[in-house]
């Protein structure tokens, strides 16, 4: 116990520094936000819940995403976290091409979010299906079975891709991070 | 009942609603400081019911009134057992009308009705949590009880304001049942509060968890009023081992102007930083026991409890 409680003292943080925002954040195709939605999101960002569904992928997202709560990424020292349950949530974090088992629990999964939510497909195959494209067991894309609002490329993303994604998209620009 | 009295009454239920959320914070900053890793600022849980009250409720079709009344039922007790506790006076209304008895008793109450809404939607997690929580509450209970009655040997009365009258007269005086009262009270607080070594507060495994299984169905307000009702009850039981062990600076009968009421609540903000911090280090320093080995860690507290009365009634009475 004793070796344990130095070992902390001794380590300090490690938490790494955020990730550059990128300057078009507050613009949705080509539109400002809307100062509601600025509003909006200024509550919603500041105290963001995520629910993550693996809608048939390798989990090699998934291990990026695990790498988002460790304390060099350390998704929580930004007000974020990981939640149990798709009702506590207000992102849903999808990887995965969708196949087509996955199809129905990942619509229920969205319809069971309160309002106002927010979707983010990671990973190639979340964008657009990648190798397993569209099939008679994948639907090609995340954006095929519920609305995405924004899409994360990379196969896989790195988790401070995944971390720029999540704030480009719910940090308005007025905002310092 | 002057009007003073009721000043002090309503202060200490809008101090109490105000700052546990703090409380929760706090101890997560530590235990995030303790992990190496940059904390999320002091006020996040505020933030958090503020994003919680903004939303939408997405409720379950098979939900019944009774689920939709539990928040509020719970958010209702959980102020009335701040009203009871003497956080920062003891000359309190409320305090008068419950006796420490009828305060476990409001903790059953807000049990009861929890885990009553867990099962009401039918889903497994939801029942399995209530029936966890249920087997710690059966064995908290008893423990907290034995503690109490610790304290109530030493003053003779059940009601904690007068515990706290007749230890602040013997000043810094330390009992030795009151020892083992202490330490078996901080293993009932971990175990009710739904901390590590029971209960993992981080945990996102479903199977695993206890009282967040309880909450799994609950969205937006009812979240919200979840949380903060979490938050207080983990408030009362600090300030109820506050009344207990460590009564210095809790304005007394008699005591009470607006000078000791303003030293009451800087002593039980110190009081709570050290608390959060002493907690946050027992989460960062023990692992999460296996739910069958539960039993044996709420009967150590029982047991610690009950030598103290033993102690008591051998070296003092």
């Amino acid at each position: 116990m004793w070796n344990t409680l130095s070992r902390m003292l001794r380590t300090g943080l490690l938490t790494e520094p955020l990730p550059k925002l990128s300057e078009a954040r507050s613009v949705v195709e080509g539109l400002p936000l809307e100062p509601m939605q600025q509003n909006l999101l200024n509550i919603l960002g500041r105290a963001l819940c995520i629910r993550h569904v693996d809608a048939g992928s390798c989990n090699g997202c998934e291990l990026e995403i695990q790498a988002l709560g460790n304390p060099y990424y350390n998704i929580e020292g930004v007000g974020i976290k990981f939640v149990a349950s798709p009702r506590h949530a207000d992102l849903l974090l999808v990887t995965g091409p969708v196949s087509v088992n996955m199809e129905e629990a990942l619509r229920r999964t969205y319809e069971a979010m309160p309002e106002p939510k927010l979707v983010i497909a990671l990973g190639d195959c979340g964008a657009c299906g990648a190798a397993f494209g569209s099939s008679y067991a994948s639907r090609g894309g995340v954006s095929n079975a519920i609305p995405v609002d924004k899409t994360v490329a990379g196969c896989p993303p790195s988790p401070p891709e995944i971390l720029r994604a999540i704030l480009d998209l719910i940090r308005p620009a007025a905002d310092e991070v | 009942m002057s009007a003073i009295t009721i000043v002090r009454q309503l202060s200490e239920v809008v101090l109490a609603i105000a700052i546990a959320p703090l409380f929760g914070g706090w101890i997560a900053q530590c235990r995030a400081w303790l992990q190496s890793r940059t904390a999320p600022p002091l006020i996040q849980p505020y933030r958090m019911l503020r994003k919680l009250f903004h939303k939408d409720a997405a409720l379950a079709t098979t939900a019944s009134p009774l689920f939709r009344m539990t928040p509020y039922i719970l958010f209702g007790t959980m102020v009335l057992a701040a009203a009871i506790i003497p956080s920062i006076a003891t000359d309190l209304t409320f305090a008068r009308a419950a006796d420490a008895i009828a305060l476990i008793g409001l903790f059953a109450t807000a049990r009861v009705f929890q885990s009553l809404a867990a099962m009401d939607i039918g889903t497994a997690f939801g029942s399995m949590g209530a029936r966890r929580d249920m087997m710690i509450g059966f064995l908290a209970e008893p423990a907290l009880l034995m503690v109490l009655f610790n304290a109530f040997l030493l003053s003779g009365s059940t009601a904690l304001p007068s515990v706290v009258d007749v230890r602040t007269m013997h000043s810094f005086f330390v009992d030795p049942s009151l020892l083992f009262a202490a330490i078996a009270f901080l293993m009932v607080l971990l175990a009710e509060n739904a901390r590590i070594p029971i209960d993992n507060p981080a945990t996102h495994l479903e199977l695993t968890m206890i009282h967040e299984a309880m909450a799994l169905e609950y969205s937006a307000r009812h979240l919200a009023l979840l949380e903060w009702a979490a938050n207080l009850k983990l408030f009362n039981y600090a300030c109820i081992g506050f009344a207990l062990f460590l009564p210095w600076g809790i304005a007394t009968q008699g005591r009470d102007g607006g000078v000791a009421l303003a030293v009451a609540v800087g002593a039980l903000l110190v009081k709570l930083v050290l608390a959060g911090a002493v907690l946050a280090l027992i989460e960062a320093l023990s692992a999460k026991l296996r739910i069958f080995r539960a039993p044996e860690y709420l009967a150590i507290s029982f047991l610690l409890a009950v030598l103290g009365l033993l102690v008591h009634l051998l070296l003092e009475a």
